[in-house]
């Protein structure tokens, strides 16, 4: 079967989101993977659970809950057969710098109303381009009296810590909304709605940066230091929810979440999205792959998840906190749950290419970006994280014990996330 | 024995004198470059940790000020706002002296101030703004 095509593949599971028994997909050398007919015949009892008995054991309070790295150790020691009978639910965490994030907030009707037009927040520009007193607050807009000190994710930070934000409105004026401009303080109480919708975050792996250059550079990975002075990676890697899950078998839109210290929903697949790329033995991607986008009440979200910031010299960007819990179905669930840092892999980039496709240095498993150096052209180069790994934990404990207490039960995606697909480049063109 | 953290500035009319070699020569102190850098307008500005017996010590300072250069007391103090750190670890990618660390098993960042050079790279790789350096 190799090399074959692995459209029936993904057609059959993504109908049902779960793969067809006595068939295991197994990751394929080029990139893709394909089905191969597992020897099941001689097990006696392959582990198979399903969906609705794992949540009826979470409202008994009997589910075993384990967080993706003690999965990890679960699998390594024991294998996946015997975590698979174990283990019902792995809960995964990540809290990186996503800038693809914003909120939709809606103000209420002021007298006279108005149908704002441009509106400003603690003087950074939201997107007033939809209904009169609706507007998308980017994560990474900046604000034109500060610049990048202050920017879309600070005024959302500032909005979950309760704080009161100044609003500014302009319109022309139509006759059914006369109002011209309006200047008032609004905070979350006082906003109708206000939910965050990040269009492409919990990137599956992210590049490792680095810079061969002679100067400094201000990147979103952070200050890259000259002549291959630090290399710095951004994934929550054993952690990260797409990493424990690599083809998407039980992560699609609808899966409910953790998502900023609140629970939140899988909308979509993230823009970006692009699951056809080369893939490690494990099934995980060697670089950026599948994206969510996520959608989640603002106004029951805490800002030890959701995080204002900035990189220096780049701009504005929201740390955004999220854990997706994944069930264990059967061996094979076990087993990419149980995927270990060592066996996920990325490309270290040079970041002073300053072109689309950059010719990867080298590949390196996130177990030699953890251990704080790496060897680059026969040099230790110095690695640093932009994830906090300490706060994925946390979040993946916090998911855990959710589930354990019975409050959190898992969904069905309603809708599979693509399995297959690329991304387009843009060209310029000459004519439309 | 006598030892001092100093912050040395060199005007641009000083840089390209070796007046550090000299006093070194001249005092016998020990000196201990722990950073040293050329700002625009070509002024110099060194980290340095001096030692020596007490009067060599006061008298190599004492020469370096001479020679036009502005001399003051290292404040060897970084601070870090802990409650609100998340421990990212982006600061860590700029801190070469590892000075701030960040590892297994806890991934919790780690800051040790004896090891800090107040090159002051970290306050601007600090996503959240947490860290201030006096230099």
């Amino acid at each position: 079967l190799r090399g074959v095509p692995d459209e029936a593949g993904v057609a059959r599971r993504g109908r049902s989101g779960v793969a067809p028994r006595k068939k295991a997909f197994r990751p394929h050398r080029d990139g893709g993977f394909f089905i191969c007919f597992a020897p099941r015949a001689r097990e006696v009892r392959a582990v198979s659970k399903t969906l609705e008995e794992i949540n009826s054991r979470i409202e008994k309070g009997e589910a075993v809950v384990l967080s993706a790295d003690e999965m990890t150790e679960l699998v390594r020691s024991e294998g996946a057969k015997s975590a698979a009978k174990k283990v019902d639910v792995v809960t995964t965490g990540t809290f990186g710098p996503m800038c693809s994030s914003g909120a939709f907030l809606n103000f209420g009707h002021a007298d006279p109303p108005i149908r704002m037009s441009e509106v400003w927040l603690n003087n950074v520009p939201a997107c007033a381009g939809i209904a009169a007193v609706d507007v998308y607050v980017g994560a990474t807009a900046t604000s034109v009296s500060e610049g990048i000190s202050y920017g879309g994710a600070h005024v959302i930070q500032d909005l979950v810590d309760g704080k009161r934000v100044k609003l500014v409105a302009r319109s022309p004026g139509t006759d059914c909304y006369p109002g011209k401009s309006i200047e008032t303080w609004v905070d979350k109480e006082t906003i109708n709605q206000a939910f965050l919708f990040n269009p492409r975050n919990a990137y599956q792996n992210y590049a490792c940066a680095t810079n061969t250059s002679e100067r400094t550079m201000y990147t979103y990975m952070g200050i890259l230091l000259p002549s291959c002075g630090n290399a710095t990676y951004s994934s929550a890697g054993q952690l990260s929810p797409l990493l424990n899950d690599p083809y998407y078998r039980t992560i699609g839109a609808g899966t409910r979440i953790f998502l900023g210290g609140s629970t939140g929903l899988v909308a979509w697949h993230g823009t970006q999205h692009s699951p056809s790329v080369e893939r490690s033995p494990s099934g995980t991607p060697k670089g950026p792959a599948g994206t969510l986008a996520v959608i989640g009440d603002l106004k029951r979200m805490d800002s030890r998840f959701l995080r204002g910031a900035r990189f220096h010299r780049y701009g504005v960007t929201l740390y955004v906190g999220i854990g997706i819990p994944i069930p264990v179905l059967d061996e094979d669930m076990a087993a990419f749950t149980g995927v270990s840092d060592s066996e996920i892999v990325t490309k270290v980039l040079d970041y002073s290419e300053p072109v689309r496709a950059r010719e990867p240095l080298r590949e390196v498993s996130y177990a030699e970006l953890r251990s704080g150096t790496i060897d680059l052209d026969r040099r230790k180069v110095h690695t640093a994280p932009l994830s906090s790994y300490s706060v994925a934990r946390r979040i993946a404990d916090t998911l855990k014990g959710w589930i354990q207490e019975g409050g959190f039960l898992l969904s069905r995606p309603v809708e599979p996330l693509p399995g297959e697909g690329g991304m387009n480049p843009l060209e310029e063109r000459e004519e439309g | 024995v006598a030892k001092k953290r100093l912050v040395l500035t060199f005007p641009p009319e000083v840089v390209e004198r070796p007046v550090v070699s000299l006093m070194i020569k001249e005092y016998d102190v020990v000196t201990n470059i722990l950073r040293a850098e050329v700002h625009e307008g070509e002024i110099g500005r060194m980290l340095v940790e001096l030692e020596g017996r007490g009067g060599d010590l006061r008298e190599g300072v004492r020469f370096l000020v001479e020679q036009g250069v502005e001399v003051e007391d290292a404040i060897t103090d970084i601070r870090l706002d802990d409650d609100a750190c998340t421990s990212c670890g982006a600061c860590t990618a700029v801190c070469l002296p590892g000075a701030l660390s960040i590892g297994p098993p806890g991934w919790e960042l780690e800051l040790d101030k004896e090891r800090c050079i107040l090159c002051g790279f970290c306050v601007d790789a600090c996503p959240i703004r947490l860290i201030t350096v006096k230099f």
